[in-house]
């Protein structure tokens, strides 16, 4: 499963992308990010609160309770500021 | 059309190919989004503005909002030109226009991209202050704009 990070999530947890292999208990993706806060203080930091945290699976927007699966792209990102 | 790229546009170049060739077009509406440097007084000033985006869901977003405003309005042709990267204030950082045959839907075409596009195109505002970085906080007026276009029929009235 590949991670990417972006703005302020990636400064916190250190680097942009990173292949991970969770445990068979990450299903969803609020399960996930439970597992990845626990990955270290970085971690801890940028998911302190996952209500801020915004989240596409293969590059669309999905809710805490999507399912995720080997092989997804899951991007974890603050709220868009662009325009 | 969309694009997305680090360098400058010329918007006149943009809304002559929008139209160039289609002569039942009876009206453009543009928006030119620029970087600003608005700060209260004592506060430090902009130096600059980074956009730093995701590449890949950014072009998938601004297509799928692209092709949102076609199915809502009549639309002769639009174009999304967002930019990446650093840029200083006076800066354009993004460009939308809509020509259609009658200005009610180029207008509300154009208002609705730009705000679907502040909350679900994914780009994130980094700027440099004297005083040092500091990422953008989102607004909950961009959500509420963008909420306003969720029921069509809300938004017509």
């Amino acid at each position: 499963m590949k991670i990417l990070y972006f703005a302020w999530l990636r400064q916190r947890v250190g680097c942009a992308e990173e292949s991970v292999e969770p445990p068979a208990s990450v299903t969803d993706v609020a399960s996930l990010v439970e597992w990845l806060r626990g990955r270290g203080p970085g971690y801890a930091a940028a998911l302190a609160d996952p209500s801020i945290v915004r989240i596409a699976i293969n590059q669309a927007f999905a809710r805490a309770d999507a399912p995720v699966r080997p092989g997804d792209e899951i991007a974890l990102f603050p709220p868009v500021t662009g325009g | 059309m969309i694009r997305v790229q680090r360098e400058d546009f010329d918007v006149a170049a943009e809304l002559d190919r929008l139209t160039r060739g289609n002569r039942a077009i009876g009206g453009v509406a543009s928006f030119v989004g620029l970087v600003r440097d608005l700060h209260a007084p004592g506060d430090a000033g902009i130096k600059a503005m980074t956009l730093e985006h995701y590449p890949g869901m950014t072009e998938k977003m601004l297509t799928e909002i692209e092709a949102e405003a076609q199915a809502r309005w009549p639309l002769d042709a639009s174009v999304i030109i967002h930019r990446y990267g650093r840029m200083e204030p006076g800066e354009r950082i993004v460009l939308v226009a809509c020509a259609s045959r009658h200005r009610d839907a180029a207008f509300d075409a154009c208002r609705f991209l730009m705000d679907w596009l502040k909350t679900k195109a994914p780009f994130w505002k980094l700027e440099e202050t004297a005083a040092g970085e500091r990422w953008v906080a989102a607004r909950a007026g961009d959500d509420a704009a963008a909420e306003r276009w969720a029921h069509p029929k809300k938004a017509a009235e």
